[in-house]
C-alpha cells in the first residue's frame, strides 16, 4: 500500500514536471506575445496573491462557488432521490433533464442575467445550473440500480421503509452519489467562473477577462494557474475518496 | 416428531396483464414439514420452487390455500423465527463481516453483550471468525454466502429457508458448504427447507426430498433418504446414494424434458 502510494506520488511529480517543461517549450515557440514563461508566471502569481485586491476577488468567487455548490448538492440529492423512488416521475423527467444537460448552458446565460441581474445571484444561479444536473442523474441512477436482492433482504429482515432507506438504500447508493458530487463540483466551479467572466465586476473570472482586455498576459496566466491548481487539487482528493468508496462496493 | 409447517392446497396464479395471459405457476401443494428435519426440493427450472419458498417466507402471498407455521397462519408477513438465504450474494458491501452478521439483529432489542455473543457464535459456526473485520469484496463467493447464512443464524430461526444458496459456487466448494450446512443444521436444531437444482446435493443433505413437476409445480414424489443425523459429504460413497439420486432423476427426467421441449418463449412471469 505505502509502496503504491510512493509510486503515485512520484508519478504525480513527474506529471507536474512534464507539464512545466511543455509549458516552457510552448513559451519558447510562441514568445511573450501569447504566453508568459513558467518562472515569470510564478513570480507574478506570488505578487498577485499578496496584492491588495486579490483577496476581495478570491473571496467573491469562493462565496459564489460555495453557495452554488451547496445549493447544487441539496437540490441534486433531493430531486435525485425523489426521481429514483418515484418510478413514474423518474421515467417522465429523466429524458428532459438529460436534454437540458446537453444544451450548451452558456446560451441560457443572457436569460439568467435578465432574471437575476448582475452580481452574486446570477453567478450562483449559473453555477447551480451546471452543478445540479449531474448530481440529480447520478443519484437517480444510484437509487434505481440498487441491487434487488438487497431490497429483498430488507424485506426478509422486516425493515420498515425508513429503516430500509437509511440502512440499505442510502449506504448502497453512496459510492455512485459521491461520483455525482465529484462531477458536480467541477461543473459548478466552471459555471460560477463562466458567469464571472461574462458579467461581473469582481472575482477571479472578472480578473481573467480584465487581463485579456488589458493584454496583461502574466495576469491571465497567473489566474489560470491558480484555478487549475485549486480544481486539480480538490478533484484529486475527491477522486481518491471516490475510488476508495467504489473499491468496497 | 411434531409438525412445524403445514401447507394445504397452496397455489399461485399470476394474474393476466395487458401483455400476458394469466399464469398458473404453482400448486396445489400439500406438505408438512416436521420440526428439525432437513427437507430438500428439486424440480425442473421454472416449476415454481422459488415461488413456493417465497410463499413460506411471507415474501409473496399464495393465491389459494393456506400456510401454517407452528400452528399460526402466515399471511403477508412471516414471523421472526423464519430465516431466509438466497442464491444471490446478499452481503452488504459497505459493512465488514461482523457488521454484516450483526445486521440481522439491528431491529432487535437485545442487550449488546447478548448481541455480540450471538454474532461471535454464528461466525464460529460458519468458520469465519478469522475474517471478522474483512469486507465482502475481500472474500470469495462461498465465504460471502456464509456471511449471509450467519446473518440468518444470529436471529436464531427455527425454520431456515435456503433458495439455491450454493447455486453460484463451484462443485468442490458446494460439497464443503454442504458439510457446513449439515453441521449448522445439527448445531441449531432448526428445520431446514432447501431448494436446489442439484440432485446429488439434495440426496446428500436431506432427510426427505420433494420432487416437483413442471409448471404448474406440484409435488409428484417425496423420497426418504433414511440417513443418520450425524452425516457429511462422504455419504456420497454409499450405494444408496446412487440409488436415491437415480430415483430422483427417473422421476424428474420426463418433467425436465417437458420444460426444455417447449419451443415457445417463457412468459414474463417466469422471471
Amino acid at each position: 500500500m505505502s509502496e503504491r502510494r510512493r509510486h503515485g506520488g512520484r508519478n504525480a511529480l513527474l506529471l507536474v514536471a512534464a507539464l512545466f517543461a511543455l509549458w516552457q517549450a510552448i513559451y519558447w515557440a510562441v514568445g511573450d506575445i501569447a504566453l508568459s514563461s513558467p518562472l515569470a508566471t510564478l513570480r507574478y502569481t506570488a505578487q498577485l496573491v499578496t496584492g491588495e485586491d486579490f483577496r476581495m476577488h478570491l473571496s467573491d468567487t469562493m462565496r459564489a462557488f460555495a453557495i452554488a455548490f451547496v445549493l447544487s448538492v441539496v437540490i441534486g440529492l433531493l430531486v435525485g432521490f425523489w426521481l429514483g423512488f418515484d418510478r413514474l416521475s423518474g421515467d417522465a423527467l429523466e429524458p428532459m433533464i438529460v436534454t437540458v444537460y446537453a444544451i450548451p448552458k452558456l446560451t441560457l446565460y443572457p436569460i439568467l442575467l435578465l432574471a437575476f441581474g448582475l452580481g452574486l445571484s446570477a453567478k450562483v444561479a449559473f453555477g447551480v445550473l451546471h452543478g445540479t444536473i449531474p448530481i440529480i442523474l447520478f443519484t437517480l441512477g444510484a437509487v434505481r440500480n440498487t441491487r434487488p436482492i438487497l431490497l429483498k433482504t430488507a424485506h426478509v429482515l422486516k425493515l420498515s421503509r425508513p429503516q430500509m432507506v437509511r440502512w440499505i438504500l442510502f449506504p448502497a447508493a453512496i459510492p455512485e452519489i459521491f461520483t455525482g458530487l465529484r462531477v458536480g463540483f467541477s461543473l459548478t466551479l466552471i459555471g460560477s467562473l463562466l458567469a464571472e467572466m461574462f458579467a461581473s465586476q469582481r472575482g477571479l473570472g472578472y480578473l481573467l477577462m480584465n487581463g485579456i482586455g488589458l493584454h496583461n498576459i502574466e495576469l491571465v496566466m497567473s489566474v489560470t494557474l491558480l484555478i487549475v491548481v485549486f480544481a486539480a487539487a480538490v478533484s484529486t482528493l475527491l477522486l481518491q475518496v471516490d475510488r476508495k468508496l467504489h473499491r468496497k462496493g | 416428531m411434531t409438525t412445524q409447517v403445514a401447507l394445504s392446497n397452496v397455489g399461485k396464479t399470476f394474474p393476466a396483464s395487458p401483455t400476458t395471459a394469466a399464469l398458473h405457476a404453482l400448486g396445489p401443494i400439500d406438505l408438512e414439514l416436521q420440526r428439525g428435519e432437513f427437507f430438500a426440493v428439486v424440480g425442473p427450472s421454472g416449476c415454481g420452487k422459488s415461488t413456493l419458498l417465497e410463499i413460506i417466507a411471507g415474501l409473496t402471498p399464495a393465491t389459494q390455500g393456506s400456510v401454517e407455521f407452528e400452528g399460526r397462519r402466515i399471511a403477508g408477513e412471516a414471523p421472526d423465527s423464519i430465516g431466509v438465504v438466497f442464491q444471490e450474494d446478499a452481503s452488504l458491501p459497505w459493512l465488514d463481516v461482523t457488521e454484516n452478521v450483526a445486521f440481522g439483529l439491528r431491529r432487535s432489542k437485545l442487550a449488546k453483550d447478548e448481541r455480540d455473543a450471538r454474532v461471535r457464535d454464528a461466525l464460529r459456526l460458519v468458520g469465519l471468525s478469522d475474517f471478522a473485520t474483512s469486507y465482502p469484496a475481500q472474500l470469495s463467493g462461498g465465504m460471502r454466502q456464509r456471511v449471509c447464512i450467519a446473518r440468518t443464524l444470529v436471529m436464531q430461526p427455527r425454520l431456515i429457508l435456503l433458495d439455491e444458496p450454493f447455486g453460484a459456487l463451484d462443485q468442490q466448494t458446494r460439497l464443503l458448504m454442504g458439510d457446513e450446512l449439515l453441521l449448522m443444521w445439527r448445531a441449531t436444531g432448526a428445520t431446514v427447507f432447501l431448494i436446489t437444482h442439484a440432485l446429488d446435493e439434495a440426496t446428500m443433505l436431506a432427510d426427505r426430498i420433494g420432487v416437483m413437476s413442471a409448471r404448474p409445480g406440484r409435488l409428484i414424489d417425496v423420497v426418504e433418504t433414511n440417513w443418520p443425523r450425524e452425516r457429511d459429504s462422504r455419504i456420497v460413497e454409499r450405494s444408496e446414494f446412487g440409488a436415491i439420486t437415480a430415483r430422483l432423476w427417473k422421476t424428474l427426467r420426463e418433467e425436465s424434458l417437458k420444460t426444455i421441449g417447449r419451443a415457445v418463449p417463457k412468459p414474463a412471469a417466469d422471471a
